[in-house]
């Protein structure tokens, strides 16, 4: 019988350790302490004086975004401070960190390297980009490197199809990839030097690459074609 | 013993399964298409254009699309933003509602409501106790577009002006705009305009100097999913984003128990131009029923890709030749065409060549305008690659309430990823169908669902020739 507890339970830690799921034990907690910073602290008080106290359950998304900034990643404990902060059940907030994917609950690396690999950016080659970053870092998908600078991940469309392929390391956008850039962003990064954000090819935003087709010309003035508005205390609307 | 049971004419069980499936992809094809055809508000008159083509640089309302001028205050007021602003507040909730009625203003979202209607159930919506919340959506989760992201830090101001009017038209003292994640440096953008809004008094205590009240909240999530518009207020409100059923509507009980709607940030941003121009003025663009400009983001393989500023109802052809700069390797080298985001079923080369883009004219072709998302798609790619990925899509992102969503996400990734090897049998294109029409019938609770039946409808309808050749290829050994 008890061959067969231990046979369970090694199982289930078994499969603990390959989800990465670390469910925090009790001395772990204090170990990992956490608390708001002093300007972390000022940050939580203004943002919840835009919510009501009835709807304070609303700032958890953004309250446990402040706390992950400030640790790098959010462990246990900081999702029990945020959830002592606007008062709800901790397991609700836990629930709510692991659902969102813009939440790690495990320690990350300093730089987290997104490619795109939605269907835009295939068809320009977001899938050679994402080759080229998994022989240059020597990663795959999920992992980080042993000296905790690069995370490398496949995200799902980031909101810039048009300047496809597309990058994104911490909160910065690189667009308009080919090789050799991101050769360069990389080669930057190693060194800690923040390559500049936006497209790689020349162009400002999204403007055609040969220059804009649109908005040549100069926009008009204020109250441009204005129309006569009628008099509110003479005219009553139907 | 149980050979004597049988009866001599039954064939063997695959047969049988085939014969099953036959007929159920047979009957979906005799079922009509059901389409709806929404009204329009009261006091739009239709108008007969019948040629639309490139809009004069006047016409555009984002001026400031390509960021080449000044974002903030001071460049917004010289392009026009904020103009008058309170004596249009001043006309009143009902003379606002009237002039967008008459518009025309369709939802730019992705559905096509009738502005003018929608918007007149959170109007009508009453709410003593209870203040009624506008909620702006610029998830812009769907793959292949990128607008909203150009609103958002390069014309803030227009869309918080946008906010301040169609608030004040519905009733509502509060508006909250939900961005995704990955835009914080966008998010940014439009916490600096805000902090500028209501430093010079245009929001806040008492909105442009009229004495209504009107907060701005920016708040950020993540997920596809939460694009969607029950999904987004579950978001909103800290529990996880999945969307639930539709009778307790959002205008009767919505973010925490307040009446809300969830507007996307394009058809905010208008408002304030259709005001300030007329109504007539913004009927005069595009076809009947189908009024005004959009923006268009070309992505996928032309030689430019880029976002663009049309009139709507512009051909699809001509969209892309002027501004894209065409496909890669000319017209000719054209594969397929998805008119509006990944949802959206394909259109092949010759309804490409001809179609209008705009609501009505791609829902007669059998497709969707969507967001205007246009993914060009041309012979060079392989096109069983390309819809593999695209159905891979759909399985990271349904949050698997539904038992057929969740189903259909993980067979169809499976059967697609047999296609691009060749190594099935073409019954499968047939089950492709039938799951798909499963799909289709039961009744899911969001969209996406349809979205994945759209992908897979298309690759059958469209590749189903190449699969069978790949079939053939693979079995010969080669």
């Amino acid at each position: 019988m008890q061959r067969l507890l231990r046979g369970v339970r090694s199982i289930h830690l078994a499969h603990l350790l390959r989800t990465g799921v670390h469910l925090d034990a009790c001395e772990m907690r204090d170990k990992l302490k956490f608390e708001f910073s002093e300007d972390n602290r000022r940050r939580v008080t203004a943002l919840l004086a835009w919510y009501p106290e009835p709807e304070w359950k609303g700032a958890l998304l953004p309250l446990l975004d402040i706390a992950q900034r400030q640790q790098g990643w959010l462990s246990i404990s900081a999702v029990h401070v945020v959830a002592e902060t606007i008062k709800i059940d901790p397991m609700e907030a836990f629930e709510a960190a692991q659902f969102y994917t813009m939440f790690f609950m495990k320690p990350r690396g300093k730089y987290v390297v997104s490619v795109c690999t939605s269907t835009p950016c295939k068809l320009r080659g977001g899938d050679e980009i994402f080759e080229a970053c998994k022989k240059t870092l020597n990663l795959e998908h999920g992992q980080t490197t042993p000296d905790m600078q690069f995370t490398l991940k496949e995200d799902y469309c980031m909101g810039a199809c048009v300047n496809a392929p597309v990058l994104a390391i911490n909160d910065d956008m690189y667009e308009d990839l080919d090789e050799k850039s991101l050769g360069d962003i990389l080669a930057d990064l190693r060194c800690d030097k923040l390559p500049p954000a936006g497209p790689r090819n020349g162009r400002f935003a999204s403007e055609p690459k040969g220059g804009p087709t649109t908005l040549k010309s100069h926009p008009p003035p204020p109250g441009f074609m204005m129309q006569e508005l009628p008099d509110p205390k003479t005219n009553k609307c139907q | 013993m149980f050979r004597k049971l049988l009866p001599n004419n039954l064939r063997s069980l695959g047969e049988q399964q085939l014969r099953l499936v036959q007929t159920v992809s047979k009957e979906a094809e005799k079922q009509p298409k059901k389409s709806k055809k929404l009204d329009p508000p009261k006091g739009y008159k239709p108008n007969c254009k019948t040629k639309f083509g490139p809009l004069d640089d006047c016409d555009r309302i984002f001026q400031n699309l390509y960021g080449r001028h000044d974002w903030r205050l001071q460049g917004a007021c010289e392009r026009g933003d904020w103009h008058r602003t309170g004596d249009l507040l001043e006309q009143g909730p009902e003379w606002i509602m009237e002039q967008v009625s008459k518009s025309g203003l369709r939802g730019r979202g992705g559905a096509g409501f009738y502005a003018g209607r929608k918007w007149d159930f959170l109007r009508k919506a009453k709410s003593e106790k209870v203040p009624k919340v506008v909620i702006v959506n610029c998830a812009e989760g769907e793959p292949g577009t990128c607008k909203d992201r150009e609103i958002l830090r390069h014309e803030p101001h227009k869309l918080i002006e946008g906010m301040l009017l169609v608030g004040v038209a519905m009733g509502c003292g509060r508006a909250i705009v939900y961005v995704r994640n990955r835009f914080y440096n966008e998010a940014c953008n439009l916490h600096f305009a805000l902090e500028e809004a209501y430093h010079h008094g245009l929001v806040g205590e008492s909105a442009c100097g009229s004495g209504i009240k009107f907060d701005v909240m920016v708040q950020r999530g993540d997920r596809y999913l939460c694009g969607e518009e029950t999904a987004m207020i579950n978001c909103l409100m800290g529990k996880l984003g999945r969307p639930r059923r539709r009778p307790p509507y959002l205008t009767e009980k919505g973010y925490f128990g307040h009446p809300c709607l969830v507007i996307n940030a394009e058809s905010i941003a208008v408002v304030p131009s259709i005001l300030r121009r007329g109504s007539e003025w913004w009927a005069g663009l595009g076809s009947s029923y189908n009024t005004g400009t959009k923006l268009y983001c070309l992505s996928g393989q032309v030689n430019n890709p880029c976002t663009v500023e049309e009139e709507m109802s512009i051909p699809l052809k001509d969209l892309i030749e002027r501004h894209a700069g065409g496909v890669k390797g000319g017209w000719d080298n054209l594969a397929a065409v998805f008119p509006g985001g990944l949802s959206t079923p394909l259109l092949d080369p010759p309804t490409a060549a001809e179609v209008l883009m705009d609501f009505d004219c791609l829902v007669a072709a059998g497709s969707g305008l969507g967001c205007g998302a246009v993914i060009v798609m041309s012979k060079d790619s392989d096109p069983l690659a390309v819809m593999l990925r695209s159905i891979q899509f759909f399985e990271k992102h349904t949050c698997k309430q539904c038992t057929y969503c969740r189903d259909g996400a993980i067979w169809l990734p499976e059967i697609f990823a047999r296609f691009v090897k060749g190594q099935t049998h073409p019954h499968e294109i047939d089950w492709t169908l039938a799951i798909a029409d499963k799909i289709r019938n039961s009744k899911p609770i969001c969209g996406l669902a349809y979205s994945q039946v759209s992908v897979a409808e298309s690759l059958v309808r469209l590749f189903g020739p190449q699969i069978e050749e790949r079939i053939l290829k693979y079995a010969k050994g080669s």
